[in-house]
């Protein structure tokens, strides 16, 4: 028999498991045109939905007239506030536990707010209506400050205060002002306070990190079909979180949840634009009632980078303090959040502003407090978690920069400090001022590694010495080396402290095994080009002893997959992940039952061998994985019942914590502000790796993405509240031209307390390399005596800074 | 609406004929009227090159053109360039170097690229970036990418020195 004759070695390739850069199985239907996103679905009769969007950031609505649209060829319907009023639905919940106007309810509070809903034959006839419906507006005083509105007597939301015009509790406590959503303070700001103002030496900051956009290459998008005869509503659309738009399209529209059936086809990217759920997604399911035909909603860019999921937009102001040689001894962090019009942020309910209490960062601070203050403005809504854990790219930004900031306070080499105060390999599982528990690391290895292999030291005598050409005229180009490292917090969460709406943030698996020996696994996640059908397949393989090529993985349809919260914050691996682990164990265990009956030994005596299990202490006797699947089906096994299947509901008892170091070399033109990206190095450590080919490609996927945040990327408004990027021509995606060769590199240290020990990577270095490109800049400077200076480093502003420091003149 | 104008082009070797409104989109032709769903949409206002095509020889991309500017056109898209039984060397490239991700950019850039290639069938990594600095990729960062289409270069010059 050919295993006989196969080596160990051999069987153990044929398996494709985990640690293996198996290719994609996803690329050949991608690779051929053969994809199936939102806006490929096509159903018989099916309609064309769209916005008539507000043009005004704020204004009351005097009156929608829909009379000459419903005369345009082709439309069928317009949806007013008024008529989902009745149906309760001209609000929704929001994600953050406020509510959002599907439809504008009397006014708007930002520029491309929805305000009425045309449904045509198709997409042409529904532009045609949007021209013809007539809306009146008044135009409102305009707030895009949120400190300014602070202390504004306009009052943005007529919901937040009584009838004494007085502002009532939020969702998370008591509102300072009408226009105040929370505050949420974590630590201990009065010891905090005393070792700060008891420091030899305190450095003091404040940044604004820019509002910015995910802008996935796809838009959002639903297609909502209801089958009035079966009374079934069947939605596709573009969800990172299936199931949670299950139970909340429950929730809202009163159907019973098992006649929804929710379906995330492929997802062109989603960087957490397709967390959060959309009026499109809501009307486009009325519609569908309405009209009893089909109803597609897509987005266009405009829209998506107009109205749907903006990040970022906090102001942080940070105090550090430290003794003499550089040891820390406390953090004092404050926020202003600008969450626009209603706060429709993605975050675990008991978490206003995510995991931003990460900003201790890797280093070991025994005193810290933050507190953080959101705010209504009239901008659009979201704060989504682009390419990070909720609010961790915040975080590491801010402590970073604080570092880079005491270094020069200190007047000392920022690698070096940040050395000094990591959190050493034996202080794991580490307990942070603010609260988290670090499941492991070894920051010293992998900062040593970093600077080594970059030649650290060779870098800042070339950079002084460029310093030194610049001052003598020699050179128009100035050299800076950005630094990071970075702990994440990811695999949200634990159920006792994180939940979406009040559902738990576990995730699952399901795994059936056929009689032949292959394998389907569903799970509660959903890929958006991660390659879950391949990298899951991968852990099962190495779990349950099945070549991955033979496992089919499924996820996105509610209707077969195990409920599941859904992919973002990088806790695909570590939940479901954990989840997929779990199940192939439950398997194995039952196979391991069934090895024992057909070797006439004891449960005991037979050992897992990669893909069978052999009899211990006899090798030549076992019984293969495939072997254990036919007689799973195919024999009648006392006291066991037929089949091969299990499912696993996976609860992490805490977060993963992955870090890394990033190095980059930058060149800069200060005359015209051109940042020339010489070399980035990056060392992730995400402890278990699973797939190191799709590692290396989300290490340089994420990098690209912190680039185009560092150095250009923003939603930027005027003081009227327009936004002014609001096409790809103003708003930054950094081309093949403009983007470097990346090196990786990897240190691994596997989470303790997770199944196989992995810990994600799809956000790190997004969260490292934003950082990293910015202190890049920064130092570039710093010998000419630069502080700090906000992103986004595009050229004009770069140019400013030069000039600003007199190098111009 | 306005008054509808008979079209005819070709698409990936097929004959097609249909009434169209001039303002038709070619990238909604292709989409919605002949179900070609290959080529996406990212922007439709020229940035992204998701809807990349080729017409006439020439790098196109779909949303820019009103179907009434392509009639008498030869269309090639994603569909037209390899099929399940023998894929374009850029099809087997890109899967081979994980030259994609969620693969909402690929059937633009593999379109693009075969065009490239067969404009300069030996870039350089610099002409490769230069050449495809109108297809955008959010997922990949481009690394990849441009690797996939060093290697389908490579690939294809030693199929054609093998075939002369
Ligand atoms: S959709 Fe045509 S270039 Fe973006
Ligand atoms: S693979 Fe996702 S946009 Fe390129």
């Amino acid at each position: 028999m050919k295993d006989e004759i196969t080596s160990r070695d051999d069987r153990v390739a044929n398996l494709k498991g985990m640690g293996c850069s198996r290719k994609r199985v996803e690329d050949a239907r991608f690779t051929q045109g053969k994809g199936n996103y939102v806006d490929d679905i096509k159903l018989d009769g099916m309609l064309f939905g769209d916005f008539v969007r507000s043009p005004y950031a704020h204004a009351r609505i005097k009156s929608v007239n829909s009379e000459a649209a419903l005369k345009v060829p082709g439309v069928l319907a317009v949806l007013t506030a008024e008529d989902l009023a009745p149906l309760g639905l001209h609000w929704m919940p929001t994600l953050a536990g406020d509510k959002q106007m599907v439809l504008a309810d009397g006014k708007v509070l930002f520029q491309g707010q929805e305000v009425a809903f045309v449904v045509a034959e198709d997409r042409y006839a529904a532009a045609d209506g949007i021209e013809a419906v007539e809306v009146e507006y008044e135009e409102l005083p305009v707030i895009v400050d949120p400190f300014k509105s602070l202390e504004s007597d306009v009052v943005l939301r007529e919901d937040t205060v009584d009838e004494n015009g007085k502002a009532t509790d939020g969702a998370h406590g008591p509102r300072k002002h009408p226009n105040h959503i929370f505050t949420w303070e974590v630590g201990e700001k009065d010891a905090t306070e005393q070792v700060i103002d008891e420091a030899d030496v305190v450095a003091t900051e404040t940044m604004y990190y820019h509002r910015t956009h995910p802008c996935p290459l796809e838009t959002c998008g639903s297609v909502a079909s209801m089958d009035k005869v079966n009374g079934k509503l069947t939605l596709w659309g573009t969800f990172q979180a299936p199931h949670a738009i299950r139970t909340i399209v429950s929730l809202i529209s009163g159907l019973e949840e098992h006649n929804i059936r929710v379906i995330s086809p492929d997802i062109g990217g989603g960087f957490g634009n397709k967390v959060g759920a959309y009026p499109g997604y809501v009307c486009s399911v009325v519609a569908s009632i309405v009209t009893g035909r089909p109803v597609k909603w897509i987005e266009d860019r405009m829209d998506n980078l107009m109205t749907t999921a903006f990040a970022r937009d906090y102001w942080m102001t940070g105090k550090i303090s430290a003794t003499k040689e550089g040891k820390i001894t406390g953090l004092h962090c404050n926020v202003t959040a600008d969450h626009g019009g209603f706060d429709a942020c993605a975050d675990p309910t008991k978490f206003p502003a995510g995991f931003m209490n990460i900003c201790t960062g890797s280093y070991d601070i025994p005193t810290a407090y933050l507190a953080v203050d959101g705010v209504y403005t009239n901008k659009a809504p979201g704060g989504v978690s682009y390419r990070c854990s909720f609010r961790v790219t915040e975080a590491v930004y801010f402590i970073e920069r604080m570092i880079e900031v005491l270094a020069i306070e200190l007047n000392m080499d920022a690698a070096e400090l940040r050395r000094i105060n990591f959190i050493k390999k034996d202080q794991f599982p580490y307990q942070s001022a603010l609260g988290w528990e670090y499941d492991s690391g070894d920051y010293h290895t992998a900062w040593d590694k970093a600077l080594k292999t970059v030649d650290y030291d060779g870098l800042r005598a070339e950079q002084a010495e460029r310093v030194e050409a610049f001052k003598r005229g020699e050179t128009r180009k100035i050299m800076g080396i950005g630094l990071s490292f970075f702990t994440e917090i990811v695999g949200a969460g634990p159920v006792k402290n994180c939940d979406i709406l009040g559902l738990g943030m576990f995730d699952s698996c399901e795994i059936r095994i056929h009689p032949t020996g292959s394998a389907i696994a569903r799970l509660g996640t959903i890929s958006q080009g991660q390659g879950h059908a391949t990298t899951f397949a991968q852990i099962l393989a190495s779990e349950i002893g099945l070549p991955a090529d033979s496992i089919t993985v499924e996820e996105g349809d509610t209707d077969t997959a195990p409920y599941g919260l859904g992919t973002y914050g990088s806790r695909s691996t570590p939940v479901a992940g954990a989840a997929t682990a779990m199940a192939g164990r439950k398997i194995r265990a039952k196979a391991q039952m069934i090895a024992a009956y057909l070797l006439e030994v004891h449960d005991d005596d037979v050992e897992f061998d990669v893909d069978r299990f052999v009899v211990k202490g006899a090798p030549e006797r076992f019984k293969t994985m495939k072997e254990i699947a036919f007689a799973a089906y195919n024999q009648a096994i006392p006291g066991i019942e037929p089949g091969l299947e299990a499912v696993s509901y996976y609860d992490p008892p805490n977060m993963t914590y992955p870090f890394g170091a990033y190095i980059c070399v930058m060149d800069i033109d200060v005359d015209t502000g051109v940042t020339d990206i010489r070399r980035f190095y990056a060392l992730d450590d995400c402890g278990t790796r699973i797939n190191p080919m799709i590692i290396e490609g989300q290490v340089h996927g994420g990098l690209t993405e912190a680039l185009a945040v560092a150095l250009g990327q923003e939603i930027a408004y005027d003081d009227q509240g327009n936004v002014k990027t609001g096409t790809l021509m103003d708003f930054f995606l950094p081309t093949a031209w403009e983007v470097p060769n990346y090196e990786t590199d990897h240190t691994v240290t596997p989470s303790p307390h997770h199944p196989i020990g992995a810990k994600g990577v799809g956000e790190s270095p997004h969260v490292g390399g934003v950082p990293c490109f910015s202190n890049a800049v920064q130092d570039a400077f710093r010998p000419f005596g630069l502080r700090h200076t906000n992103m986004p480093h595009d050229h004009w502003r770069i140019w400013k800074t030069a000039n600003s420091l007199g190098m111009h003149d | 609406m306005s008054k509808k104008m008979h079209i005819s082009l070709t698409v990936n070797g097929k004959q097609e004929e249909f009434l169209a409104e001039p303002r038709e989109l070619l990238i909604y032709t292709l989409r919605e009227r002949l179900n070609i769903t290959g080529p996406h949409i990212g922007c439709e206002t020229s940035h992204c090159g998701a809807c990349t095509v080729t017409i006439d020889g020439k790098s196109v991309k779909a949303c820019t053109m009103f179907v009434a500017q392509a009639d008498g056109a030869d269309v090639t898209t994603i569909e037209g360039l390899g099929n399940p039984d023998s894929l374009h060397p850029l099809q087997e490239a890109f899967k081979e170097h994980h030259g994609l991700q969620c693969g909402y950019c690929t059937p633009g850039m593999i379109t693009r690229a075969a065009k490239l290639l067969e404009e300069n069938p030996n870039p350089t990594e610099d002409e490769i970036r230069f050449g495809m600095a109108g297809n955008l990729c959010r997922c990949t960062g481009y690394q990849n990418i441009v690797k996939s289409i060093r290697a389908a270069a490579t690939e294809m010059n030693a199929a054609k020195e093998a075939a002369e």
